[in-house]
């Protein structure tokens, strides 16, 4: 279980910490473009998209078929679109006036506003599910059980997380990435394209973003406010695995989310919310760079 | 027709909803000063909810009588409501000390994300843990401050005078503190932090002063808006009205300006809780989504703030002291003004 939710939460924070380390900026709407990815997936596979002829069919055992396929890709180019929006029409603004991480990250937090407001205003405030009826779990030994669609989210998370790896470390546009986040200037004297860089960036988040969106809302409910919600476990998971590391955040992203379901076996079930932030402030204590974060 | 409606289309209906008003935007404008203090040194608190819960239900627990019957909460000793802001004043503090030590010594983003969970967290320990302040039925009873001596009547007005009289008091405090030798060391730490480092000045320890003192006061505020209220619940310290609504009175009135961020408290709190008085005469696809309609604009009213007028209603006044009657001394960069104008370039370009 715990395992399930990590996965979820190491999908966001590899979004997070890729924008944190290349872009700088504290993306406190990631959350809400995690809301965004979930609601537009819900979109193809609600009754809406099946007037369009997206709905319907399943992949052998897992709750879902070529619907919610169509509806992660709408998801990802939706908020990819989003965030490049953001980008252009207020970071990109912002950083020309040499706006520190304050403003930046106050602009985020009203986005964040603007982009939950905005679920409520078309989707209402009640609660959805992608496939209604109940999935049974196979069990797979000692009475563990297992729904076939959480094989898939841990799936997408470390594949994601390789991908990512590759794009950083393999290819050029990697590595102009990873230049940009060293030191803007010199990339741009080195005839690196930083606006485009950033761009490709916010794409690359976003798209983070609503595959973790879709994974959540695929294991829990889809909920206006679930993406906010998942928030500070998403910046423990980031901080964890130290800032602009991939391996980092999947690893933190895990830690984060068995910790969580762990410690309910000791502590009250509603104090659990308070685990990411339990982690966050030990981790800045004795570890600040982060658990899996190397010295520079 | 709504009946909120019907109130205000009478005299004193109308009279009634002003006074109402102005008292919660008292509030609101304490705990906005209280937000100014801890921006004014760069500390990005995201989590002025918890704080202004935290006062809230420390001075509720401390007023009210004993638990019984269903009732489970800690406490509960009857003490005087002045005694009660007291130390909800203090646990504000305490609640920003025990955040400020792992994160103020580090980057200054991490206070920011150390902030974001803190409401959420107290809102389920509230909610989750037995017999500690009533779980999600809330506290009810607290009693109002002098509210027996005004039996008869007319206690709206002394609400408004309490929440007024705390509110000139905290503006008081803080434009002494601002414009005191410690405002000043403030102010020098934002600018340039090496610099106030280079002058001798323990720049954690300043920034932890500013923190404290913010919490206090947003400590203070809670204990306030409790005993007006007299109804407390977890459900009523969200992070939309408690943490994102703050943060959009202080960069719509002007950070860093005490008047300026009064003002903005005023404004978008006229238009958050002036907006359902048209709701009935609203078109109604509009009317029946006001609630996230509004929820939006505060968000919006957030970014344009920062790219058309990063400075507010009312900017910041760039002076050293009051004894200095120039503007700033040569060579004094002042980093808001530089600010506007690079961003003014910047948006022509």
């Amino acid at each position: 279980m715990g395992i399930i939710v990590g996965s979820i939460i190491a999908l966001g924070a590899m979004g997070l910490t890729l924008i944190y380390g290349v872009l700088g900026i504290g993306e406190f709407s990631h959350g809400d473009k995690m809301g965004w990815g979930m609601f537009l997936a819900f979109f193809v596979v609600s009754a809406e998209g099946a007037n369009l002829g997206f709905a319907g069919g399943r992949f052998g055992s897992l709750s879902f078929g070529w619907g919610l396929v169509v509806g992660l890709l709408v998801a990802m180019v939706g908020v990819a679109l989003i965030s490049v929006i953001m980008e252009r029409l207020v970071y990109r603004r912002l950083r020309a006036a040499g706006g520190s991480f304050f403003i930046f990250a106050i602009a985020s937090l009203g986005m964040s506003i603007m982009l939950r407001a905005a679920i409520q205003l078309i989707w209402g405030p009640s609660n959805f599910r992608y496939t209604p009826g109940i999935h049974p779990a196979i069990e797979i030994f000692n009475g563990i059980k297992v729904k076939p669609d959480q094989f898939f989210i841990v799936g997408v998370a470390v594949l994601a997380a390789v991908l990512l790896y590759w794009l950083l470390y393999r290819t050029r546009f990697g590595k102009a990435m990873r230049a940009t986040a060293d030191n803007p200037g010199l990339a741009e004297a080195s005839g690196i394209d930083t606006n485009r860089i950033r761009m490709g960036t916010w794409v690359v988040g976003g798209i983070l973003a609503a595959l973790a969106g879709v994974m959540l809302g695929l294991q829990a409910e889809v909920r206006f406010d679930a993406g906010f919600r998942l928030l500070l476990p998403l910046f423990a998971a980031m901080i964890l695995g130290g800032i602009g590391n991939p391996w980092g955040a999947l690893l933190g992203g895990l830690t984060v989310g068995i910790a969580q379901e762990v410690s309910t076996q000791w502590i009250n079930t509603g104090l659990k919310p308070g685990i990411p932030f339990v982690i966050v402030i030990v981790v800045l204590m004795l570890r600040p760079r982060g658990l899996f974060g190397q010295t520079r | 027709m709504d009946p909120l409606i019907v109130t205000l289309v009478t005299f004193d209906g109308a009279v009634n909803w002003t006074v109402g008003f102005l008292t919660t935007v008292a509030i609101f404008a304490i705990l906005a000063l209280a937000l100014n203090v801890q921006w004014n040194v760069g500390i990005l608190n995201f989590g002025v909810a918890a704080f202004f819960m935290v006062g809230a239900y420390v001075s509720a627990v401390l007023t009210l009588p004993a638990p019984e019957g269903l009732e489970s909460y800690v406490a509960g000793w009857g003490l005087p409501v002045p005694v009660g802001w007291l130390f909800a004043a203090a646990a504000g503090a305490v609640l920003a000390l025990l955040l400020g030590i792992p994160t103020l010594r580090l980057r200054d983003d991490f206070l920011a994300i150390a902030t974001i969970g803190v409401a959420a967290i107290l809102r389920s320990i509230a909610n989750s843990v037995e017999g500690l302040v009533n779980r999600s039925r809330g506290l009810n009873g607290i009693d109002g401050f002098l509210e027996s001596e005004f039996a008869g009547g007319g206690y709206r007005w002394v609400e408004l005078v309490i929440a007024l009289v705390v509110l000139a008091a905290v503006y008081w405090l803080v434009s002494r503190g601002t414009a005191s030798p410690w405002g000043r060391t403030l102010r020098a730490i934002r600018d340039n932090e090496d610099t106030a480092k280079a002058s001798g000045k323990n720049t954690v320890r300043f920034r932890m002063s500013a923190f404290m003192l913010g919490a206090m006061l947003m400590g203070l505020a809670g204990a306030v808006y409790a005993h007006r209220s007299g109804t407390i619940s977890p459900l009523t310290f969200s992070d939309l009205l408690g943490t994102f609504f703050v943060w959009t009175m202080l960069i719509v009135g002007g950070s860093g300006n005490h008047r300026g961020v009064v003002l903005g408290a005023v404004v978008v709190g006229f238009f958050w809780f002036g907006t359902p008085l048209i709701q009935e005469s609203l078109p109604d696809w509009l009317g029946s989504r006001v609630h996230q309609v509004r929820q939006l604009l505060i968000g919006l009213l957030i970014v344009v703030f920062l790219l058309w007028r990063p400075q507010g209603l009312l900017a910041e006044r760039d002076r050293v002291s009051r004894f200095v009657t120039e503007g700033p001394p040569s060579g004094h960069e002042d980093e808001r003004r530089v600010w506007r104008e690079r961003l003014r370039s910047a948006l022509h370009r």
